[in-house]
Formats: structure tokens, C-alpha cells, sequence
């Protein structure tokens, strides 16, 4: 059994109006149904964009915010049912690293005091002498001089401050330690000093995180099993090592494409999905999948239908209808979106084609949907000749595209400069430059110059219009 | 990198770091007394405090003439206009309208109008912080019924706010009678909203600070967060409203015995009596309204600088 369990975990914030009493005129849903494990040992982390509620779940797991229904389970105890009383006393077993190092140290506590608080509240060590004498042991643990005991947190720098803060959580001796952006405010020397140090100290005490961080890397080094959160819901979770080289669903895709490459030439060729528009407000959340207002391969269903986390892969959950079909190219981006006709169709073309191949009904009434939205598309530059075209060389790619979504992924040291090079030709983003080798000069520029996709089919749009004249 | 070298690294560290250390941290009290020490407003309002504390203590043993003793001379004729309140032999501040000494009584008043000041802003401080500190625990902690519990503090506060503050010191004088107790209450009741509020204030603001949460998180009782966290972080607007209320407080005891609310004693001089009695004689002889209004002005200046002081010593932004 895991050690920590999370179980259609919701936490929605009453938003109150009203002069006397008080009538709650809606709800922020900060966590909306969340189920995690995270097993004894292992690292969990969490990413996501500011605002999509990593943080409100950290506080929901030890209960610092109210949870709205669901299950926090550890090593067999329902936290959210229990009473407050019993609550302070299983505190002792979860405890928090917070983000701000200053912030969540105590300004007029010298450090004695803020480490051996804890301790009191829950019995550890006799007397102040004993209780001094394991701080002293955990202070030398973290790195910090035992003449910190008597000063107080603003004479410290911000690593150490968060050493402090390290300290603090460890000298209740908990099994879980959440980690709610433990480096987001220190200086990138430092970061990896205290990732270092978190590290360290889970081999040597076996401990438990959540590490809870908007920074990739971070999360990537210190993970065993990373959870993606979008707007208070998990959209992935794979081991760490799965998710950076094929994260799968849409938005993760997005993320991971937003890691910049430390090599100029990989850099400039792989494909980049920029999301457009902002993260919808989460007390009025999208109906459906919470990203399909945002999703490049958005399809009718993703605003009717919310998907569950299923399995894909070996510990590799994701929450999207159309994970399948993205992979296999069947769906590409901008099916539907980009504001193109020519470019629809013959995507649809394409999928059809597919669907002919294998005879699926579900893929086919997408397709139907399909063009009926591309239809509905008043504002289209016309260009026939060239849809005929493209609809060649997308059937031509359509096979081939998955490996242009993999490339991307997989990281600088793993991908050499020749695969990336290749890998992208074959690509969606692509397909003008070989639909007409004529045209070489201005589709060379391409690549480098626009990345989104919606920029990307506007330009080729103008190439056919010109093309046209 | 080998967790050994890891270890190696993060020992030097701590090596490095120890060292031009002090043992002994600095609080943030003590810094902000060391700010204190250093600023000219503080020293001018603490130099004038202390003089009106020692004149307040031996006042009456320097006094070089009794409060009460009437020289009558000749010249102390009120009617002719020939009313003495210049200095003459041995009266620095010339005579009262009964031939008393002013200066003695300048003297001696300080005991009382400290007394006044302090006893009314102590019952101010004591009753609000006490009222606040409910409040704003019960807010900041105590989930949705303190919130309702503070709602209705609150509303309580406002209303006693709404009220003209010498108005009510006036009501209330009026239904207690004369004297000096009366004075002392209906001032520190006037003060107890303003200390209730700041404090309740300064609580929530600190409530939602992260090292409640962490406090919280450790599993900490609520009743010892509040005493060990929220409170302590909430006190320096306070402390600084305290000072800056002493010198509301003697203006308003000055102002109810100025009105005839004070103490009714004529043997215990109190500088704002002496200034409502004078005010009968003003056209004739002026200095005696002078000297006990300037004493109340430059007293409640001296206040006020040390509290502007303390404010901006304890302000968190200059923290340096």
C-alpha cells in the first residue's frame, strides 16, 4: 500500500457576498478531484502554472486549507475525516518545506525557538537540554553552524534560511515532507545546493516528498514520479524519466516544449507548441476537459466529455480523450482551430484515410465533426489548387509525424543533431516546403523565424494566396 | 555528484558561514532599539519626556512654595486690573487670581496630568489590546464561528468608534460626577476601540503570514500560535499608538477639566484646571493660561516625536 494516498481530493473556495450574512455566490475550484499515491521512499513532484492549485493541494494534504470532499489517506488513516485534536498530533508525520524561506520563519523566534516549538507540541525530547542537544544534530545535518541556535531568521541568507526551514520539518522525524517550491526564491547556486541537500537526506532518513515546483528541471531531478496539473486536476502522471522523453497529453507536450535546449541547432529545429490565450479563471472553469479551451488538438468532445486519468503505459496516466490518436498522428494540430480551410481538409483527408486503414468508428465521427467546424470557418483564404497539394504530402507525413512529436521531447544530451535536423522535416509544420520545393527560399526562413502553429498556417496561407496571384 | 563530496561541500559551507559570526543574534526588538538610539526626533521627544517624568516625580519637593499657601499682596487685585502674573520676587510665574504660586503649581500639576495620561492611556491599551487580541485570534483561527465572533466585536468597536470621542468622555464624566477616576476612564473608554482595532488589524495581517501556516503545520495549539507567533509580530503599531494616545490623552484630561469635568480638589493642581481657570482672567493676566498650555503642548510633542521614532524604527521596510 502507499504510504500517502489522495482520493478525488477537492477543495472549492466559497466566494461570499453580502452585507450581513454572508451567501456564497460561487466557488473557486482550486483542487477539483485529485487522486495520487505516492509510495514510501519515492519523490513525488508536481508541476503546473502558477494558479492551477499545486500549492492549495499541498496545504489540502495536511489539512491547512479545508477539504471539500475526498480522501487523504496516510499509511492507512483517513486525514480529512479526523477530528482536530487527532489532526495536530498526525501533523508530526507530515510536514512542510514553504517557498518564501523568510516568509515561514517566525522574525521574532531565534532558531531554538522555531525548531524546538514543534517539538514541544508533540512531546519530543524532555527537557530543553535534550531537545537542544538533537537540534544541534539536525542543524549540523542541514549545514548550519550550531552557533545559528540563539540568532534569528534575517541574519541568515535565503539558502540558509530555507535550511532552517529544512531543519524545522525534519526534527518532528515526519514520513512524508511536502515540498511547496522549496528553491523558487533562492539564487541558482543555491537551488542546487538545497536540491542537493533534500536529496541527501531522503537517502540517508528515507524520507517521503511531494515536491511541488513550476520549475522543470527541478522537478525532473529530484522526482521519481512527476504529476501534471492543469486548473486543479491532474492531466498526467508518469515516472519522471517517462514523462520528459514522451509526455503525452497535450498540455504536458506544451510544457515540455517550453524547456529551452542548450544546443542552437536542435533549438531552432524542433517543434514548439505555443499555448494561446490565458489559464481560464478556476471558479469558472471550461465545461468538459479544463484544457480544450487551450488544447491545439481540441476536438467537440474534449468540451462535453471530461476525461479521467487512465492508464497508457506502465505507471503512465493521462487525462485525454485523444492521447492515442495524437501519438499515432492521427489527429494533428490545428484539425480544427487553425482558421484555414485547405489546411482542415486535408487533414481530414488524411484521418479518413486512416480511419479507412483501421476501421475505427470513433475516429470517423471525429472527422465528421471535424468538418463541420472547418466548414463553419467563414474567414478562409481560398486557395484550391494548393489544398490538393498539401492533401498529398499530409498523407504522405501523416505516418511519419509521430516521430516528429518524439523529437522534441527527448533531451539535448539524448537527441543528436542530425536526428533533430531530420525528425521535423517530416513534421505538420513542414508541409509547405515540401508540398512545393520550388518555393525553397522563403520556406527556409520558416522554421526559425515562427514556431507557433497558428502563425505557421497563417504564413502558409499567404504562400498560397501569393502563390494564387 | 557522490553523497560524500556533496557532504564535503555543504561542511565547508557551514565552515565558511561560521565564521565573523557573533554567537548571540540580535533580536528584532534590540535592532530596533539600536535605530532608536540613533535618531535625533527620538532623543529630542525621549529628553522631553524624561524632564516632564522627573519634574512629575520631585515636582512637589522642589516646589519652592505649597500648592495651596496664599500670598496675598497687595498688588493682587483682580478688579483694578493689576492682576500679577509676571514674575516677581520670589513667584518665577507670577501669582494665580487667590495669590498662589504658579510655578509650584506647574510643579506640582505634572504628577497629575502624567498620571492622567498614563492611567487613562493604560486603561485604553489594556481593555482594546484585550479586545483585540480576542478578535483577531478568534479571526485568524478560529474558522467560522470566530469569524462570526469577530464580526460582532467588531461591529461593537465601530459603534463605540462612531462616537465623537470627547462626547462620550463628556456622557460619561457627566453620569459618573467629578472628578479625577472619572476623567481617567472617560478617556481610556474613548481610546479603547482605536487600540482594539490596530490590533486586531495588525493580528489579521500577520495571520496570514507563512509562519502561521508553518506554526500550524508543526501541529502547534492554536492558543500558543497566537501567543507565540501572531501576537509578538503585532505589536509594534501598538506600542507606537500608545505613545502618540499619551499625548491625546493629556490634551483630552486637559480639555474635560478645562470644561469643568475634572478634579474638583483646588489643592491638587492639575495643568489643564489651571488652564480652564485662567481663561477667566485671560484679558488681564494671559500668561497664567500660558504657562500650563505650553507645558501640555511641548509634554504631548515629546510623545509624539518618540513615537514617530518608534514607528519608524519598528517599521519592517527600513529594516536593513
Amino acid at each position: 500500500m502507499s504510504l500517502l494516498e489522495l482520493n478525488d481530493v477537492k477543495v472549492h473556495f466559497p466566494i461570499k457576498k453580502g452585507l450581513f450574512v454572508d451567501r456564497t455566490v460561487g466557488y473557486v475550484y482550486a483542487v477539483d478531484g485529485i487522486s495520487l499515491k505516492v509510495e514510501a521512499g519515492q519523490t513525488y513532484g508536481l508541476v503546473g502554472e502558477s494558479g492551477c492549485g499545486k500549492t492549495t493541494l499541498g496545504r489540502a494534504v495536511l489539512r491547512l486549507v479545508d477539504i471539500t470532499s475526498g480522501e487523504v489517506v496516510l499509511d492507512g488513516t483517513d486525514l480529512a475525516s479526523l477530528p482536530d485534536k487527532d489532526m495536530r498530533t498526525m501533523r508530526r508525520r507530515l510536514q512542510m518545506v514553504f517557498q518564501d524561506p523568510l516568509g515561514s520563519l517566525n522574525p521574532r523566534q531565534n532558531i531554538e525557538s522555531i525548531l524546538s516549538e514543534g517539538m514541544a507540541a508533540h512531546g519530543i525530547g524532555a527537557n530543553q537540554e535534550e531537545r537542544r542537544e538533537k537540534i544541534r544534530a539536525i542543524l549540523a545535518k542541514v549545514g548550519l553552524p550550531s552557533n545559528a541556535l540563539s540568532r534569528y531568521p534575517h541574519e541568515f541568507s535565503g539558502g540558509q534560511r530555507q535550511r532552517i526551514g529544512i531543519a524545522r520539518a525534519l526534527v518532528l522525524e515526519p514520513d512524508v515532507i511536502i515540498c511547496d517550491e522549496p528553491v523558487s526564491a533562492l539564487d541558482v547556486s543555491i537551488q542546487a545546493q538545497v536540491v542537493n541537500l533534500l536529496d541527501e537526506l531522503q537517502e540517508e532518513l528515507g524520507l517521503t516528498y511531494v515536491v511541488i515546483a513550476h520549475d522543470l528541471a527541478v522537478v525532473r531531478h529530484i522526482s521519481d514520479v512527476i504529476g501534471v496539473m492543469y486548473l486543479g486536476s491532474l492531466v498526467e502522471e508518469a515516472p519522471s524519466d517517462d514523462l520528459y522523453a514522451a509526455p503525452k497529453h497535450p498540455y504536458t507536450k506544451a510544457l515540455m516544449s517550453a524547456v529551452p535546449i542548450p544546443d542552437p541547432t536542435v533549438e531552432e529545429a524542433r517543434e514548439r507548441i505555443l499555448l494561446t490565450g490565458d489559464l481560464p479563471s478556476p471558479a469558472n472553469p471550461p465545461s468538459g476537459c479544463r484544457f480544450h479551451t487551450r488544447c491545439p488538438w481540441a476536438q467537440p468532445k474534449c468540451k462535453e466529455e471530461r476525461p479521467q486519468l487512465r492508464e497508457v503505459g506502465e505507471g503512465h496516466r493521462v487525462a485525454c480523450h485523444f492521447v492515442e490518436d495524437i501519438e499515432s498522428g492521427l489527429l494533428q494540430i490545428g484539425t480544427e482551430r487553425a482558421a484555414v480551410v485547405p489546411a482542415a481538409r486535408t487533414e481530414q483527408d488524411a484521418v479518413e484515410e486512416a480511419v479507412a486503414k483501421s476501421a475505427g468508428t470513433k475516429a470517423a465521427l471525429e472527422a465528421e465533426d471535424a468538418e463541420a467546424m472547418a466548414d463553419g470557418d467563414a474567414d478562409v483564404t481560398p486557395a484550391d489548387a494548393r489544398s490538393e497539394a498539401e492533401a498529398e504530402s499530409e498523407t504522405e507525413s501523416g505516418p511519419a509525424a509521430s516521430d516528429a512529436d518524439e523529437a522534441p521531447a527527448s533531451d539535448a544530451d539524448e537527441t543528436s543533431a542530425s536526428d533533430a535536423d531530420e525528425a521535423p522535416a517530416s513534421g505538420a509544420d513542414e508541409t509547405p516546403e515540401s508540398a512545393a520545393p520550388a518555393e525553397t527560399a522563403p520556406a527556409e526562413t520558416d522554421p526559425a523565424e515562427t514556431t507557433p502553429a497558428e502563425t505557421d498556417s497563417t504564413e502558409s496561407a499567404k504562400d498560397s494566396s501569393a502563390r494564387g496571384a | 555528484m557522490t553523497t560524500s563530496t556533496k557532504t564535503a561541500k555543504i561542511d565547508r559551507l557551514a565552515e565558511l558561514t561560521a565564521q565573523n559570526e557573533t554567537t548571540s543574534g540580535a533580536s528584532l526588538w534590540r535592532e530596533a532599539f539600536r535605530r532608536l538610539k540613533t535618531n535625533k526626533m527620538a532623543i529630542i521627544g525621549a529628553a522631553i519626556i524624561a524632564v516632564f517624568i522627573v519634574m512629575a516625580i520631585v515636582g512637589p519637593w522642589l516646589a519652592p512654595h505649597s500648592a495651596t499657601a496664599l500670598t496675598w499682596k497687595s498688588e493682587v487685585l483682580v478688579n483694578q486690573g493689576k492682576f500679577v502674573d509676571s514674575p516677581r520676587g520670589g513667584n518665577w510665574f507670577g501669582l494665580d487670581h487667590l495669590g498662589r504660586d504658579t510655578f509650584s503649581r506647574f510643579l506640582i500639576g505634572a504628577r497629575q496630568t502624567l498620571l492622567v495620561g498614563v492611567v487613562s492611556m493604560l486603561i485604553g491599551l489594556i481593555v482594546g489590546a484585550v479586545i483585540g487580541a480576542a478578535s483577531g485570534a478568534a479571526a485568524t483561527l478560529g474558522g467560522r464561528l470566530g469569524q462570526k465572533i469577530d464580526t460582532v466585536i467588531m461591529r461593537v468597536v465601530d459603534m463605540m468608534l462612531a462616537l465623537p470621542s470627547l462626547l462620550l468622555a463628556v456622557s460619561i464624566a457627566a453620569v459618573m460626577g467629578q472628578s479625577l477616576t472619572t476623567v481617567m476612564i472617560a478617556v481610556g473608554v474613548v481610546q479603547i476601540p482605536i487600540f482594539a482595532r490596530l490590533l486586531r488589524g495588525s493580528m489579521l495581517a500577520q495571520g496570514s503570514k507563512d509562519y502561521v501556516l508553518a506554526a500550524q503545520s508543526l501541529g502547534i495549539r492554536k492558543r500558543r500560535i497566537v501567543v507565540t507567533n501572531i501576537l509578538p509580530n503585532s505589536l509594534s503599531p501598538v506600542i507606537v499608538q500608545a505613545t502618540l494616545s499619551l499625548a491625546t490623552a493629556i490634551i483630552e484630561a486637559a480639555a474635560l477639566s478645562y470644561l469643568g469635568l475634572g478634579n474638583p480638589d483646588p489643592a491638587v493642581p492639575e495643568w489643564g484646571v489651571m488652564l480652564s481657570q485662567a481663561q477667566r482672567f485671560f484679558e488681564h493676566a494671559p500668561m497664567m493660561a500660558v504657562y500650563p498650555a505650553v507645558g501640555i503642548i511641548i509634554t504631548a510633542l515629546g510623545f509624539t516625536l518618540l513615537g514617530e521614532a518608534m514607528r519608524e524604527a519598528l517599521d519592517p521596510k527600513l529594516r536593513g
